[in-house]
């Protein structure tokens, strides 16, 4: 085996969960003094992981109305309190454009739309899931990422059944207002993490996760999706990340309830 | 007033927003007060939770204006579910802030507000009513027209108030109950305890005092009256009972007996069902 295979099959020792978490942290970096808004378990160790070490001007809340000035274990409570954030100032966050927010996506599609409101006809969906909820001021305002925390054609599909969060085709179609803010940045799954570097703004695999192929890839997702040859494989944790993700930020493992493999 | 008592002055056919948010300080009791009557064909406007689902699965929405429903904890209301898969009310399906800019716009008497949120998504699709506005000035920029979520009456639950209608919110948000109750013709707040003016200033700071009683019409003492919602810091939610009332909710016999168990008296015999139902699970 060489060299480069090793790496390609990542460290024995390190879970999918953790590469997502990386993954996932990687989606802050760079932003500076923003709020950080992860949602789902996955995300919110990520967005943690980033506060402790390569990201520590981020904002995080306690998933209701505080900012807090420390990092607690995911579940536990603050120790530091640092601001004020009841639903009404967070809108002002989001509209600020001072927020990078990661939201879950029951279908995305290439263009980046998302749905999270029902499945079927709108007007008597077949499954109706959370509502539209904050997607659309999200997406056309602050940097917006997705987690998928099972990469399947049942997620990724050719067309989403209700637009929630805006993909890049539906902005430009609605014109300069919906654009001027609009910055989709990360797609992290359980396989890969995506995004829209292309020339038509449609997903491509940016890296693929240690021990999964390009083909596990593309059959898995419910469109033609580009996977260069020589995709690289999502960065390895150092010591000192998975001592944070496994003892300080999620030592109870719930981040493997997210990811099953 | 008792909770029976504002729901008598409420009337088939209106418009009526509901505070808190989700499974949040929700003025449960005038819910329950509000399923006690034969009122029907409503609008109801709110950041749904349970409230939704009780008045879904009584009949009495004609239409709905959300954003979502959720428990919070359980991500999605069921019977909001329900009631939405057999089709059995009208939508309007708002963004998180196109609804609080709808609430602004009827607080401060404007036919609609100037708002980012809504452009290129679905919202536009499923809500064909709505109009854009271009901006005079030199950006020209288009924007969606949210237009005002007036309403014939507002019902808020907060945690203390005084006999006049001056209430005070003493949990960390205060969600968005002052809008509703300054969006509505007429607003009724009930509370945990009716206390004396003089006592507002012991239990917070001047800005915890969310509502004016110039924008209320009645006040209710209903204890325990956000259950089984939150109210902080007075009680948090009822998880276990909330578990208890989703599962009811997805299967009809269970759900029949649900209602004979709790929904089928007064506020004090659901109190006291409630309590047992506690001592059961201790």
């Amino acid at each position: 085996m060489s060299t480069q295979d090793a790496t390609a099959e990542g460290r024995s020792d390190v879970t999918r969960a953790e590469y997502c978490v990386i993954a996932c942290a990687e989606a802050w970096r760079g932003d500076g003094e923003i709020l950080a808004s992860p949602m789902g378990t996955v995300p919110s160790v990520g967005a943690r992981l980033a506060r402790l070490t390569f990201a520590p001007d981020l904002l995080l809340t306690d998933g209701e109305a505080l900012v807090i000035g420390d990092v607690p274990a995911i579940g536990a409570a603050p120790g530091v309190v640092e601001g004020w954030l009841p639903y009404r100032r967070h809108l002002a966050m989001v509209t600020g454009g001072k927020r990078h927010v990661m939201m879950g996506a029951s279908q995305l599609d290439r263009h980046g739309n998302q749905n999270i409101s029902c499945i079927g006809d709108w007007k008597q969906p077949a499954r109706q899931l959370l509502g539209v909820r904050g997607a659309p001021v999200n997406s056309i305002n602050n940097p917006t990422s997705y987690w998928v925390p099972r990469h399947s054609t049942r997620v990724f599909v050719d067309k989403v059944d209700m637009v929630c969060g805006v993909g890049h085709d539906r902005a430009a179609a609605a014109g300069p207002s919906a654009t001027r803010f609009h910055q989709l940045r990360r797609v992290v799954t359980d396989l890969a993490v995506l995004d829209f570097e292309t020339q038509d703004r449609t997903l491509r695999v940016r890296s693929l996760h240690p021990g999964v192929s390009a083909e596990q890839v593309r059959e898995a997702t419910g469109f033609p999706l580009a996977v260069a040859d020589d995709v690289p494989r999502t960065r390895e944790p150092s010591a000192e990340e998975l001592r944070l993700i496994r003892t300080v930020i999620d030592p109870a493992g719930l981040r493997d309830r997210e990811v099953r493999t | 007033m008792s909770p029976d008592e504002i729901a008598g002055r409420l009337r088939s056919g209106m418009t009526i927003g509901i505070g808190g948010w989700g499974s949040r300080r929700k003025p449960m009791a005038l819910v329950r007060a509000l399923l006690r009557t034969d009122i029907t064909d409503l609008t109801v406007i709110s950041y749904g939770g349970p409230d939704v689902g009780l008045l879904a699965a009584a009949g009495k929405i004609r239409k709905l204006v959300a954003a979502f429903a959720t428990l919070d904890s359980i991500p999605l209301e069921p019977h909001f579910r329900a009631a939405r898969q057999r089709g059995d009310f009208e939508l309007t399906e708002l963004d998180e802030s196109m609804f609080m800019w709808g609430l602004t716009a009827a607080a401060h008497r404007l036919p609609f507000m100037p708002i980012r949120a809504g452009l290129g998504s679905d919202v536009m699709r499923v809500n064909p009513e709505l109009r854009t506005v271009t901006s005079p000035y030199p950006d020209g920029e288009e924007l969606v027209a949210v237009p005002a979520l007036r309403m014939d009456a507002a019902l808020v639950h907060l945690n203390r108030a005084d006999a006049r209608g001056n209430g005070q919110y003493l949990g960390p948000d205060p969600y968005f109950d002052d809008l509703f109750c300054d969006a509505a013709d007429e607003a009724y707040v009930s509370c945990e305890r009716i206390v004396e003016s003089t006592e507002f200033a012991d239990a917070g700071t001047p800005q915890t005092m969310l509502v004016g009683r110039h924008a209320v019409t009645g006040v209710a003492e209903t204890p325990n009256g956000a259950h089984f919602t939150s109210c902080v810091p007075d009680y948090g939610r009822d998880e276990p009972f909330q578990a208890a009332y989703a599962k009811a909710a997805a299967d009809p016999d269970a759900w029949r007996e649900f209602t004979a168990r709790f929904l089928s008296g007064d506020e004090d015999t659901y109190q006291a069902a409630v309590a047992a139902f506690a001592e059961e699970g201790a």
